[in-house]
């Protein structure tokens, strides 16, 4: 249902009257069928599920994502890990 | 792979789990929806990082484990057909049926091939004209537009050898039929990130405001996972009962508008049983009557199949987060993973094949059981 | 013979229907009453047409070892012997050829047992129609191999089936090699304590094959890491000469040569996945395919169980190799959980990795 990776456009082309693309998942080339999202160019970013692009990467957002994960790990750092010092003293006891 | 392994890094959980601890201060029941998150939280181990106070419940987000028995029955004698190429995921191959699994069919002589996708099915058409090619069309929202090309072009091409048998289901009406149980205990969704990256979010407020739980749409690598817990327990804690968009990355609320005018196209709306559970209405698509020169439950009289799910299987139960599978009296006795009962054991994000590794070693999979609501 | 591939064509329509009466564990081979592809795969249902059907049949107490190769006593000289069945499509592969794995493949198993490998035997079965320049050219790739392993193929045979029943090229090898006095390597040896080494990255030649496999095909640049392992194991039993458990994890993966171990030794195995060395495109392959890289076939690596006070010293010698250069340790052998491995994710939990039960396939979902 839902396994579905982010890849690289590097070509685009019409076969057959559908348009495909060649993508890359960090080095592993697939063809992949860009029929739901006609206008992804290359060096865009797609989500592809069972050889089709189905939604566009936001790459901003990917980023701001990361960012706000990272800005929870100072704020935990700043005050204390409470995960931390929970996972420690379950080590210790088991 | 970029945009991947970012959010793989562990170094990025211990923030995040440390703000589900510190917001986190009475029990609750989260629900993850989709087969592939619960694969992630098994894979990964994540549900042993939370508080005690956060209990995770697998939902019936599996195709494998909800794909109708009479469905499986009927695919099967399709396979069995001399004439026919009988195309599958691979996820298919080993879920029982009353008597046999896809695999039993291809050792038997049936000629059944896995693909990665259903294009790969078209051109099998393509390549043996003189074969019937057999399509297994499952799966849910985010399966279903590539399924809906294949047919789509096949009709286009007038490819009269290829054939599809349908069964795809829907989440959102799953959902409300969890919520309408009468032993529910699911106080919170994520919902499946992917199934909304095709559908967008818009079937979802109506239910998070009928039922009054939080439903956050969530991604599937392990900080995506973590992140939409973080924030359906921040909504629970406060009272929330919101659609809140924990994947904005490949979520976007109107979805993808062109997969949704094909879904629009090729299928059709219609009741589903789902395995275990029972008929949901509504909740599933078929091929409209515009396609039906290409739909094989047309193509194929496979009548005179008798269906008969196991007596003991539970997997029902356990799919709608009402029983444990260690609580079942088969788990581990009759059915194990090497003699499943039924798809819940089968599937590799089964609730009862991964309850069944972890029973072995002696874990707990699943923190202490949040106390009744009230 | 300790694993099996699935018999085809002739062989398969002449076997007669075993008699259920006399078997002391029916289960669960009596739930199918015909070969499926998963009897061949390596996993937890070959091992049981092993021991329920063919181990009953005909195995003795050499059999009952079920290592990669049998150890032989003859005429004062320790034996090793082993034979494998080569059935891959396709033929050809990135990397490699049948030709390749048949020498290698048995060579590996003859090493696995601590022999120095020395002679071959090799059958050929020919579908009717293949073209001769592809025999010639798998024959070449054996003959290459074959010197390049240091073994020499000393007899052989040929036989042709009818069209249509095969994938072209089917070839069987056994082999024989010396087994050095001091060495007893088997599964039954891994011992709490142990320190599990694997000799380099995982997951090259399962991605290899499956990049060429119709239905799947991708580009990557991933080769077979099919190589043979005679001289690894040398410079590593030139360290000490107890080791206790080699095994090269070919189909199954790294998974199911764990398991196994675990399973013959009644010891427990504890992993870390983040010291599993895994390529980023296989990592990336497996993503793709919804694959998991520890059940995915290694044609060239070899995994060891060694003595925590030699661990330093083999981690060594096996670096010095340049069939060993990636060599890292993953983890170690406990009492705890017998029979079982275990993996701690790298987020800190804990997760079983079973015995695969028979091919792992691509999946959705």
């Amino acid at each position: 249902m839902c396994l579905a990776v982010p890849g690289r456009v590097t070509e685009v082309s019409e076969r057959d009257g559908t348009r495909m693309a060649v993508m890359d998942f960090g080095g592993v080339v697939k063809d992949v069928c860009l029929e739901y999202l006609p206008d992804l160019g290359v060096g865009e970013y797609a989500i592809v599920h069972v050889g089709f692009a189905l939604q566009r990467l936001d790459e901003e957002s990917a980023r701001r994502t990361l960012q706000l994960f990272e800005e929870l790990g100072l704020l935990q750092e700043e005050f204390g890990d409470p995960w931390e010092a929970a996972g420690a003293a379950e080590e210790a006891g088991r | 792979m970029k945009y991947l392994e970012e959010f793989q890094n562990p170094e990025l959980a211990a923030g995040l789990l440390a703000d589900i601890r510190a917001t986190v201060t009475r029990p609750w029941a989260l629900m993850e929806v989709c087969g592939g998150q619960t694969h992630s939280i098994i894979r990964h181990a994540i549900d042993q990082l939370l508080p005690d106070e956060v209990e995770l419940i697998h939902g019936p987000g599996c195709p494998v484990c909800v794909t109708p028995l009479e469905v499986i029955d009927r695919a099967l004698a399709i396979a069995a057909r001399p004439e026919v190429v009988f195309c599958s995921f691979g996820d298919m191959l080993r879920v029982p049926g009353t008597d046999r699994d896809l695999f039993r069919v291809r050792g038997e002589g049936g000629d059944v091939r896995v693909v990665y996708s259903p294009l790969d099915a078209l051109r099998i058409a393509r390549e043996n004209p003189d074969r019937e090619v057999v399509f297994f069309g499952i799966g849910f929202e985010t399966t279903a537009p590539p399924n809906a090309m294949a047919v789509h072009v096949a009709r286009k091409q007038g490819l009269r050898n290829f054939s599809m048998l349908v069964s795809h289901v829907r989440v959102p009406p799953a959902i409300e039929a969890i919520m309408n149980s009468p032993d529910c205990r699911v106080q919170g969704f994520l919902a499946a990130g992917h199934v909304c990256s095709v559908m967008g979010t818009d079937e979802y407020p109506a239910l998070a405001e009928r039922h009054r739980v939080p439903i956050v749409v969530t991604g599937f690598e392990p900080l995506d996972i973590l992140e939409g817990i973080r924030r359906t327990v921040r909504q629970l804690e406060r009272g929330e009962h919101t659609v809140d968009n924990a994947y904005p990355r490949a979520v976007r609320p109107e979805g993808n508008p062109a997969a949704r005018a094909m879904l629009e196209d090729v299928f059709e709306v219609t009741d589903r049983a789902w395995r275990g559970i029972g008929v949901i209405p509504q909740s599933g698509w078929r091929l409209s009557p515009r396609y039906r020169d290409h739909d094989a439950e047309h193509r194929f009289d496979v009548s005179g199949i008798t269906t008969r799910e196991p007596a003991q299987c539970r997997s029902g139960e356990v799919l709608q987060g009402l029983l444990k599978p260690h609580e079942c009296e088969a788990f581990g006795t009759t059915c194990t993973p090497r003699t499943p009962l039924g798809a819940t054991m089968v599937s590799s994000e089964g609730a009862c094949a991964a309850y069944y590794l972890y029973r072995r070693l002696g874990v707990p999979a699943a923190p202490q059981e949040a106390s009744p609501v009230g | 013979m300790a694993d099996t591939e699935t018999l085809t064509g002739a062989d398969a329509r002449a076997a007669a229907a075993p008699d259920l009466s006399g078997w002391s564990c029916p289960l669960p081979l009596r739930d199918h009453p015909r070969v499926v592809m998963g009897h061949g795969g390596g996993g937890a249902m070959s091992a049981e047409l092993v021991e329920n059907l063919f181990a009953p049949a005909f195995g003795g107490p050499a059999l009952a070892g079920l290592g990669d190769s049998a150890v032989l006593d003859l005429g004062g000289a320790r034996l090793a012997f082993s034979t494998d069945s080569y059935v891959v499509r396709p033929l050809f592969f990135p990397g490699g050829s049948i030709g390749d794995l048949a020498v290698n493949g048995t060579v590996n198993d003859l090493a696995m047992s601590g022999a120095r490998p020395a002679y071959l035997s090799c059958g050929f079965i020919l579908e009717e129609g293949v073209e001769m320049a592809v025999v010639d050219r798998v024959a070449r790739a054996l003959g290459a191999a074959a010197r390049a392993a240091g073994v020499e193929v000393a007899t052989g045979d040929t036989k042709v089936v009818e069209s249509g029943h095969g994938d072209g090229i089917y070839l069987n090898t056994a082999g024989i090699g010396l087994v050095p006095a001091g060495v007893d390597i088997r599964p039954q040896r891994a011992a709490p304590g142990d320190v599990v080494i694997v000799s380099g990255a995982i997951g090259l030649h399962g991605v290899a094959i499956m990049s060429v496999r119709e239905g799947l095909e991708f580009g990557v640049e991933i080769q077979s890491d099919c190589a043979p392992l005679g001289g690894l194991v040398e410079a590593m039993l030139a360290v000490t000469p107890d080791l206790h458990v080699l095994r090269d994890p070919t189909r199954g993966g790294l998974a199911a040569a764990l398991n196994e171990i675990a399973a013959a030794a009644g010891v427990g195995v504890v992993i870390s996945e983040r010291a599993v060395p895994v390529p980023p495109q296989v990592a990336n392959a497996c993503a793709v395919l919804g694959l998991d890289p520890m059940y995915v076939a290694n044609e060239g690596k070899l995994v060891a169980f060694v003595p925590r006070r030699e661990a330093d010293a083999v981690l060594d010698a096996m670096r010095a190799h340049p069939l060993g250069a990636g060599a890292a340790v993953i983890g170690e052998c406990v009492t705890e959980h017998p029979g079982m491995v275990v993996a701690r994710t790298g987020f800190g939990g804990t997760r079983v990795v079973d015995l695969p039960m028979g091919e792992q396939l691509p999946r959705i979902c």
